[in-house]
């Protein structure tokens, strides 16, 4: 398409009910940033939305290579979506590598966006491609706008102070700006987000904004398109105050509220990791809220740091990924041996060893309910979406003040980087919990417990509790123990105590059929989708229910009479089937179908349709 | 409990004492009571970490708060003590093996942090506990059933690793010297930030009298020198002989021409120095304190950051933390 100017011509706006968007580039073409701010500006005008993040590990990968490619794909609507997309309306390529890397996922006619500026010889070169796709049929079917958008930025930051290689850099935000004027969003939120992170470099911040500016104009003078769309805001959202939010923001936040919740100071010993290091760093920024957090120099310190926090009578939290559950794994046996309360969060990456660090998987489950020695029973819940992180995290923290022992909070690639809007709950809502701290040494025994089976806490500095605590076995009194029977006792009592949280859990609702041929059982990240495929498949008049688990060990009570209501119990995961397998042995007399992806990329929801459908078929 | 004199007898718990007879941890665990009763400690506000090794049951003997914790890593729950409390006075207790083998990270960097907690190492240079193998610290050479024909890896020395990790306070002592011991413990007790003691301490049954060579108390003032901050480096039986550094070398003078030792200097250099005199036969092995030097404690830092930010911001309520960003309304 050429572009022809017509600046006179009103061009007609079109109503849409959803659109997918993915942004690709380069690593270091700031595509995530480009994503995210089309994101919260959509979030602002009153969208429901979803997002997919999907970077390489690598930070700076060579440039203009596949490997280097980063994506940000969002849907918005105007309804109540649940999930990113399968396949993108719109594919924003700023390079060859981009455009050979996401061309597959794009919808038949959609739209290709490409910087024509970046096709070069050596571009084609350094992305593998043989010819040049948009001359070779490649894009045939494809609604292609073309848009030299290195030479336009040149263009239209002419006065600007900047170097020439500044300037390039500047090229997300008209490509931001061209996409804002396509969907008719405003530019307000944006330049005010630029003004302010480039507070100190004001002439970055204006070159951005005349970028973000000048794209926009472009769609309007250059019709670029045939229109502009418009996507209104969303009444399918219940009415309140919303904010959009990443789920390890809701993570860290969850934390940082629980502990308020609990009244404790929260202490965070964390070791940087992909995907977890974004609760750490939110966490390091919440000082004002009274958060301890400490970076420590391995991951074994970093759990034993939280230890002795809860120990001193703080609540001790940390956060890692995969490879940094297995070497926290020993110290989770002392936390559970000396009965502290201790949260641990599990942002769960593809495995094993280093695996895919950028990549969805849900491949730590088992680990989390049975991997370390000896019987060590420890909590495990997990949150279904972003805004879930919030109430998950603060449940983690219930748990383990309540019950004095370790929880395992399990999130993953998908949900940490991923957004939607999130309606604020109301603070009077939120349920305390305070813990309390034995202070009166008449009776007292260490290893007393409660109704809840949970031992008194005591606060190091309480004058006459002074007691010795440690991962030797010992008896109700704290003391070393080696005798046989002891031992058998402790070891029931901890796993009765454990099982016993059940009592303090909800039975989950099932959404859609309530009974019938098939019911979908989805824990973590798969919710959204599945709760889209159940959607659209009882829309089609297919009798299905969902069921999403949240707590995942102990299991709700009620399940094994929900399962007996349904002939058949689908069980789609990001693993080789873990959920299934514990399903399984919990309640064996149901028929269990574990349906399992492990690409790294979350399932899509026509896979989870497909999937419905041929087992209602046969 | 703070009011009423307390004695030795106070930081005692009810726990019979596991260790081998004739080891060495009872003499530094008899001057530890000894030393807290004496310096009027609180046994509420008192708290022994340990990791695992014969050394790190000392908390269940203490009638003080105690964390056994999990091989090498009670710098770490340490850290995490006085993060959450630093009111509390924390000791660690730790052995050549747990700190140096499979806890080395966590020594080196609770010492580069200067935590404000007191780190007793028991280095009888021997694993105990798993019945006599090797340690870090055993000598190139050393036999034991880990290593029929000699032990090939150079050994660490506790107080340059100490030092290297940018210690505020170093210092060597010996179990048996009961008057020097407490002097070293009362020092690192009063030091502001990490303290390392290094206790050379006689397993008896594993690696008896490893250290008899020097400090046994017939050798010791000829084969050890005690270094006193302020005062000259001298040493032997009459206190005739004296220490003077000579470029990058130490040697041996009359004790007039001594040099005044300073464990307080900008530069660890001299300290450093002192620490490797052990290597040469020649010289004697100095213990004492090493070094001493105040610099920023960590958990005050911690602290002080948050003050800050509530100082600067106001103390923020959940109702901030949740609407702290962009948001909108959605009418019903
Ligand atoms: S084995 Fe050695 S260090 Fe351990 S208690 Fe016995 S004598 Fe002491």
């Amino acid at each position: 398409m050429t572009m022809t100017e017509q600046p006179d011509a009103e061009l007609p706006i079109q109503q849409l009910e959803s659109v997918v968007i993915r942004f690709a580039g380069d690593s270091g073409d700031g595509m995530q940033i480009t994503g995210n701010q089309f994101t919260r500006t959509s979030a602002l005008v009153g969208n429901d939305l979803a997002t997919l993040p999907d970077f390489p590990a690598e930070i700076r990968a060579p440039v203009g290579t596949r490997a280097g490619v980063s994506g940000f794909q969002l849907q918005f609507s105007s309804k109540d979506i649940h999930t990113p997309g399968d396949a993108p309306d719109v594919l924003v390529a700023m390079n060859p590598a981009a455009l050979a890397v996401n061309l597959k996922t794009l919808k038949p006619g959609g739209i290709v966006v490409v910087n024509t500026g970046n096709f070069k010889d050596a571009d084609l070169r350094k992305a593998k491609l043989e010819s040049n796709p948009l001359e070779d049929g490649t894009l045939d079917g494809y609604r292609v706008i073309a848009i030299d958008i290195n030479e336009r930025v040149a263009e239209a930051l002419e006065d600007s102070p900047l170097t020439a290689k500044e300037k390039l850099r500047c090229k997300n935000f008209y490509t931001l700006g061209v996409m804002y004027w396509v969907y008719s969003r405003p530019l307000e939120p944006t330049e005010n987000w630029l003004r302010e992170k480039f507070a100190r470099k004001p002439d970055i911040a204006e070159a951005n904004i005349a970028a973000l500016r000048a794209g926009y104009n472009a769609g309007d003078i250059h019709q670029l398109f045939h229109g502009h769309y418009e996507v209104p805001k969303t009444d399918a959202l219940p009415a309140g105050t919303y904010r959009n939010i990443m789920g390890n923001q809701a993570v860290a936040m969850g934390m940082a509220v629980g502990a308020k919740l609990a009244g404790l100071t929260p202490v965070l010993g964390s070791y940087p990791i992909t995907p977890a290091s974004t609760v750490l760093e939110e966490l390091a920024s919440y000082k004002r809220f009274g958060v301890v957090t400490i970076q420590a120099e391995d991951e074994i310190a970093a759990i034993c740091i939280a230890i002795g926090a809860s120990f001193a009578g703080a609540l001790g939290m940390t956060s890692t990924s995969g490879p940094g559950m297995a070497l926290k794994t020993e110290a989770m046996g002392l936390a559970v041996s000396a009965e502290l309360p201790l949260v641990i969060v599990d942002i769960q990456r593809a495995g094993p060893s280093t695996g895919m660090p950028t990549k969805v998987e849900q491949s730590d489950l088992l680990q989390s309910i049975f991997g370390r020695n000896g019987d060590t029973p420890i909590p495990v819940v997990a949150a279904s979406c972003p805004a879930d992180c919030f109430e998950m995290a603060i449940e983690a923290c219930r748990i383990a003040v309540q019950y004095m022992t370790p929880v395992i909070f399990l999130s993953d690639n998908f949900i940490a980087n991923g957004s939607e809007p999130w309606r604020l709950p109301d603070v009077a809502d939120l349920e305390p919990f305070p813990a309390t701290f034995a202070t009166n040494p008449e009776g007292h025994l260490t290893y007393q417990r409660d109704e809840r089976g949970a031992r008194p806490w005591v606060r190091p500095g309480t004058p006459g509790m002074e007691f010795r605590l440690g991962g030797l076995e010992k008896d109700v009194t704290g003391n070393i123990s080696y005798d046989p029977a002891n031992h058998q006792k402790m070891t029931d009592e901890r796993h009765a105590k454990v099982a016993g949280i059940a009592d303090s859990i909800p039975t989950p609702k099932v959404a859609g059929a309530q009974e019938g041929d098939l019911l979908v059982v989805g824990w973590g990240s798969t919710g959204g989708i599945i709760t889209q495929a159940v959607e659209d498949a009882r829309a089609q008049g297919q009798p299905v229910g969902h069921l999403q688990l949240r707590h995942l060990w102990p299991l709700p009570h009620g399940l094994d009479e929900i399962f007996g209501r349904f002939k058949r119990i689908l069980v789609p995961e990001m693993n080789m089937g873990q959920m299934a397998r514990v399903l399984r042995s919990e309640m064996p007399t149901h028929d269990f179908v574990s349906y399992t992806k492990v690409t790294g990329q979350p399932f899509l929801t026509s896979e989870i349709q497909a999937k419905i459908k041929s087992l209602l078929e046969n | 409990m703070s009011g009423a004199t307390l004695t030795k007898k106070d930081f005692q718990s009810d726990q019979d004492v596991r260790w081998c007879p004739g080891c060495g941890d009872y003499a530094i665990i008899a001057a530890m009571q000894k030393y807290l009763a004496d310096s009027g400690a609180d046994p509420a506000k008192t708290v022994f970490v340990s990791g695992i090794g014969c050394s790190s049951r000392f908390p269940y003997y203490m009638n003080t708060y105690g964390f056994h914790t999990i091989h090498g890593r009670a710098p770490a729950v340490a850290t995490g003590v006085k993060a959450a409390n630093p009111e509390l006075d924390v000791w660690v207790v730790t052995g050549d093996g747990d700190s140096l083998s499979i806890g080395g990270n966590h020594l080196a960097h609770i010492l580069r942090r200067n935590v404000n907690v007191n780190i007793l190492m028991f280095n009888n240079e021997i694993y105990g506990l798993t019945k006599g193998q090797y340690s870090p610290t055993s000598p190139v050479g050393t036999r034991k059933k880990t290593t029929p024909m000699g032990s090939i890896d150079r050994p660490f020395n506790p107080v340059s690793f100490a030092l290297g990790s940018n210690a505020t306070f170093v210092a060597r002592t010996i179990d048996s010297d009961a008057k020097h011991l407490a002097r070293m413990l009362k020092a690192a007790h009063e030091h502001q930030g990490t303290a390392f003691i290094e206790i050379l301490q006689n397993c008896v049954i594993f690696n008896k009298d490893y250290y008899g060579g020097f400090a046994d108390k017939k050798v010791r003032s000829d084969k050890m020198i005690d270094l006193r901050p302020g005062e000259p480096m001298t040493f032997g039986k009459d206190g005739d002989k004296g220490l003077k550094s000579k470029g990058w070398h130490v040697e041996i003078v009359p004790a007039d021409e001594a040099d005044v030792w300073n464990p307080g200097l900008k530069s660890a250099a001299p300290s450093f120095l002192m620490s490797q005199l052990d290597d040469d036969p020649s010289l004697p092995t100095p213990y004492g304190i090493f070094r001493s030097v105040r610099d920023a404690v960590y958990e005050n830092e911690l602290h002080q950051q948050i003050e800050k930010a509530v100082a600067d911001q106001g103390a923020g309520e959940i109702q901030d933390l949740l609407h702290g960003g962009a948001t909108w309304e959605i009418e019903g």
